[in-house]
């Protein structure tokens, strides 16, 4: 068996890829739902239920998406321009941060007004968090991996000091957490009796506005010859440092509205456990969606489901929750995989 | 001279049969069939794309042919096992080397040849070994010296000594020459001979015609995937090889005299700063005029590298002045000497030149994508940029799927034509080119030189800097040579000779202070 370079990939493929990934981690994984005792097309259809089967499986899905979406774009836009932020998590509980602070009453602005300054303000933390890791990589060569990815700890640290301290809801019986915003800084609910919101539509939005910027903008343009090449981006006289820079921003602006809507359109209030992972879960989705944004819904959609999912089928069948984890890496494995098979053709001999 | 070859070894002892490898639609290479005799050099000859060297990959084990068989030494080879090869005695020495840059000399070429259950190694023997096949061929190199700190002839020799160290009989170097200066082609030359004398046999890939007819016995040549000649080389010509290789006649083109007319671009003591050490370029003083082609020669390394990056706006000009049609440029950048008009052609097409990951398009507008015509409020014009693309594409005959395809597929003579265009589109007054022919075929380079040459006629000034000699000679009105980044005088093409040519290079100039002098004791 050798690998041989294909001279060009058909676009089938390329769609076909994360499909298949998808299918290879499902089977691989099916061995793990025997293995624990279950029958794996009970399993399986119980996982697709509770997902996708029913009103509420749908919204709670899509409820779960929303930030993956965002932090998925996030590492997209970040990934593009080969910088490479592993700080979406951080960001995003910056954003939540000091969206439970200005909604929390510190702001009195009139009605409409109150949410968007907060989203904004909570896109800005994020973006600003993201600004020194990008100026220490492109000034002096700092490795942004690692800076980004203690960061995460950094603000996680200054997130749980805030809620001990200056921030404690005072009304929250000793717990860690944040007062909650005010009625007209939350976001609209999308559906009766679900939990679904309107942050869904702000994470489309961006989607599509983060798809316009990387295929039609100067900036997307910059940031793709930069992320291809950065020294023939440099050569040809595009500024390197300066899109690092703004890219940067913009991933971490995604991220940081990720956390904002979090807290203004689902929790109302801020705690520790705003987010099981969605900032490394965002690099998943943007692998998985080969750092394209509408494939980023998609595998946003695909990966809460799967979480989403797993509690009924842990319900039903009483496969372990963590079996979502596993497939998400598995997914993530057979993803890059997939990549692999999509750039090169497997020969015999 | 055969005498000291194993008398078991054959007349002939490599054959290859009907060789035939396809991808995908591409014929790469179409029932070929070659021998090697014993103490032979055969040159296998032939443009880009040609298929030479997927023919020895297969011959090495790389690929497996569609069709055909590979017989080494009478015996045949078992079809994709580099390890069959190895162990036939065929030795491959790749164009980018496989060394280990942070290891000794001695610990790559005995690296993977020492049995892995065998705790300890066995450096002396190895050294012994490695000393003794070092003399034999007259391969110096020093066993303890790091490779990261060699040179890229010296790397080459530890490349031919570590397939000999594995017994090799038969050596596959692709493109030797590609990356040494014509000094170190003639060193490795004189060892090809050293070891054909000693009974091996080398498979010698190239499309240089001039090192072909200097260093083989026999030549095949081939074209569009399919062997199209073979001949001796003692009876054939150069013309000859280079109709067979391009499969038309072919004219080198030539200089017509034009009068200079003002000056374009002028360096006074111009430095750049290298990380660490005397500076890259130190103090150099030019000019370039109007119709004019400034050839800078030299050995690669001493300099050309920082000049070409100041003067694409890349390097920082640490002292000194650049004066562009009249004008101070005190921070030269990219995109400042670009809308000045500064055409710039890049020593690396690959690295520096292009995004192979983005459309042509994209590349093709990569200078100038802000731009009016190819952007409007932050968007993209893409009907503009599209239109521009085709018009240069078929301006400068890039071949290729078309402009919304991928960089990465055009062969590197397409992707030189790609910056041409980007570049001489716009009717630059200062041309900047580095290596602009190098690791191009005959028709490229004609080509090449040939839109230098009407860019001149159009009143450009051109900077030319190259290591092929006969280029430099071919198409500049004054020559200055580089040596260890300082700039000798220029001297009028009529009086550039290779002779004196080489005593600049050797830096006569620079020890006895001035050209007059090595020009005088030239003369005497």
């Amino acid at each position: 068996m050798r690998l041989e370079p294909r001279a060009s990939v058909p676009l089938t493929l390329g769609l076909l890829a994360p499909v298949g990934a998808v299918a290879a981690a499902l089977a691989i994984c099916a061995a793990l739902v025997a293995w624990s005792g279950a029958s794996i097309p009970r399993a399986y259809a119980l996982l697709a239920e509770g997902a996708l089967g029913s009103r509420l499986a749908l919204t709670e899905t899509l409820t779960r998406a929303t930030p993956l979406i965002l932090t998925g774009l996030a590492a997209a836009v970040a990934f593009r321009a080969r910088f490479w932020n592993i700080g979406a998590e951080g960001q995003l509980y910056l954003g939540a941060l000091v969206a439970a602070w200005l909604g929390g009453g510190l702001l009195d602005l009139p009605g409409w007004t109150l949410v968007p300054t907060v989203l904004i303000a909570g896109a800005l933390a994020g973006s600003l968090l993201l600004a020194g890791p990008a100026v220490l990589k492109t000034r002096f060569g700092v490795d942004e991996v690692v800076t980004t990815l203690l960061l995460n700890f950094v603000v996680l640290l200054f997130v749980s000091m805030m809620l001990e301290g200056p921030m404690k809801d005072p009304m929250g019986m000793g717990w860690p957490q944040s007062a909650p915003v005010l009625p007209e800084a939350e976001l609209p609910r999308l559906a009766e009796r679900t939990r679904l919101h309107a942050g869904l539509i702000l994470a489309l939005l961006a989607a599509a506005a983060v798809w316009v910027m990387t295929a039609r903008t100067v900036w997307g343009y910059e940031a793709r010859a930069v992320g291809g090449n950065p020294r023939a981006a440099a050569f040809a006289g595009i500024p390197v440092a300066w899109v690092m820079v703004r890219t940067a921003l913009i991933s971490g602006a995604l991220a940081g509205l990720a956390g904002a809507v979090e807290v203004t359109g689902l929790k109302g209030y801020l705690t520790l456990d705003l987010s099981p992972g969605f900032g490394y879960g965002g690099i998943v989705v943007a692998m998985l969606a080969q750092l394209h944004p509408a494939g980023a819904v998609a595998a946003a959609v695909f990966v809460a489901g799967i979480f989403v999912g797993s509690d009924a089928m842990s319900r039903g069948v009483a496969v372990p929750t963590y079996i979502a984890d596993v497939i998400v890496a598995v997914s993530l494995i057979c993803m890059l995989v997939a990549t692999l098979l999509v750039r090169f053709r497997l020969r015999k001999g | 001279m055969t005498v000291s070859a194993p008398l078991r070894e054959p007349e002939v002892v490599l054959r290859l049969a009907g060789i035939t490898k396809r991808f995908g639609p591409l014929l790469a290479n179409d029932g070929i069939s070659l021998e090697l005799r014993r103490g032979e050099v055969l040159a296998l000859l032939g443009e880009n794309g040609a298929g030479k060297t997927t023919l020895m990959n297969i011959l090495f084990g790389h690929y497996v042919a569609d069709a055909g068989h590979v017989e080494a030494f009478g015996r045949p080879l078992p079809p994709g096992s580099p390890r069959a090869a190895l162990d036939a005695g065929i030795g491959m020495v790749h164009q980018h080397f496989t060394l280990a840059e942070n290891l000794t000399v001695l610990d790559n070429v005995i690296l993977g040849t020492e049995p892995l259950w065998r705790p300890w190694s066995d450096r002396a023997g190895g050294r012994r070994r490695l000393l003794d096949l070092a003399s034999r061929f007259g391969l110096a190199v020093d066993p303890d010296r790091p490779v990261g700190s060699l040179s890229v002839g010296e790397r080459q020799r530890v490349e031919i000594l570590k397939a000999l160290y594995r017994n090799a009989r038969i050596l596959i170097l692709d493109e030797p020459t590609a990356v040494l200066t014509p000094q170190e082609s003639l060193g490795l030359f004189a060892t090809l001979g050293r070891l054909t004398a000693d009974g091996l046999s080398v498979v010698f890939i190239s499309h240089k015609l001039h090192e072909v007819l200097a260093g083989s016995q026999e030549v095949a040549v081939l074209r569009g995937g399919r062997l199209v000649a073979r001949r001796r080389t003692t009876e054939t010509t150069r013309a000859e090889l280079a109709e067979l290789m391009v499969g038309r006649p072919v004219t080198a083109p030539r200089a017509l005299p034009l009068a200079p007319g003002e000056p374009v671009l002028a360096l006074a003591g111009a430095t750049v700063a290298a990380p660490a050490g005397p500076p890259a370029l130190d103090a150099v003083d030019l000019t370039v005029r109007r119709h004019e082609i400034l050839g800078i020669a030299g050995v690669s390394g001493n300099g050309q590298t920082a000049l070409a990056d100041l003067l694409s706006g890349v390097a920082e000009l640490a002292a000194g002045r650049m004066v562009l049609l009249g004008s101070e440029i005190v921070a030269p950048s990219a995109r400042e000497l670009v809308r000045r008009g500064v055409a710039r052609i890049p020593e690396d097409r690959h690295a520096t030149g292009l995004v192979p990951g983005m459309a042509v398009w994209e590349n093709l507008i990569a200078e100038r994508y802000r731009e009016p015509r190819f952007s409007r409020w932050g968007f993209q014009r893409r009907g503009g940029a599209m239109a521009h693309a085709r018009a240069l594409i078929a301006r400068y005959d890039v071949r290729g799927p078309g402009p919304a395809a991928m960089t990465r597929l055009l062969s590197g003579g397409n992707m030189q034509k790609l910056i041409l265009g980007r570049t001489l589109s716009e009717r630059p007054s200062l041309i900047v080119a580095s290596q602009p022919t190098r690791g191009l075929d005959i028709g490229a380079v004609t080509y090449v030189q040939e839109q230098l040459l009407e860019a001149r006629a159009a009143g450009a000034a051109v900077v030319l800097i190259s290591e092929d000699l006969d280029e430099i000679l071919a198409l500049s009105d004054h020559v200055a040579v580089m040596v260890r980044g300082r700039l000798s005088p220029p001297l009028p093409r009529a009086e550039a000779t290779i002779q004196r040519l080489g005593l600049l290079m050797a830096g006569h100039w620079e020890e006895h202070g001035a050209i007059a002098q090595a020009g005088a004791a030239h003369a005497s």
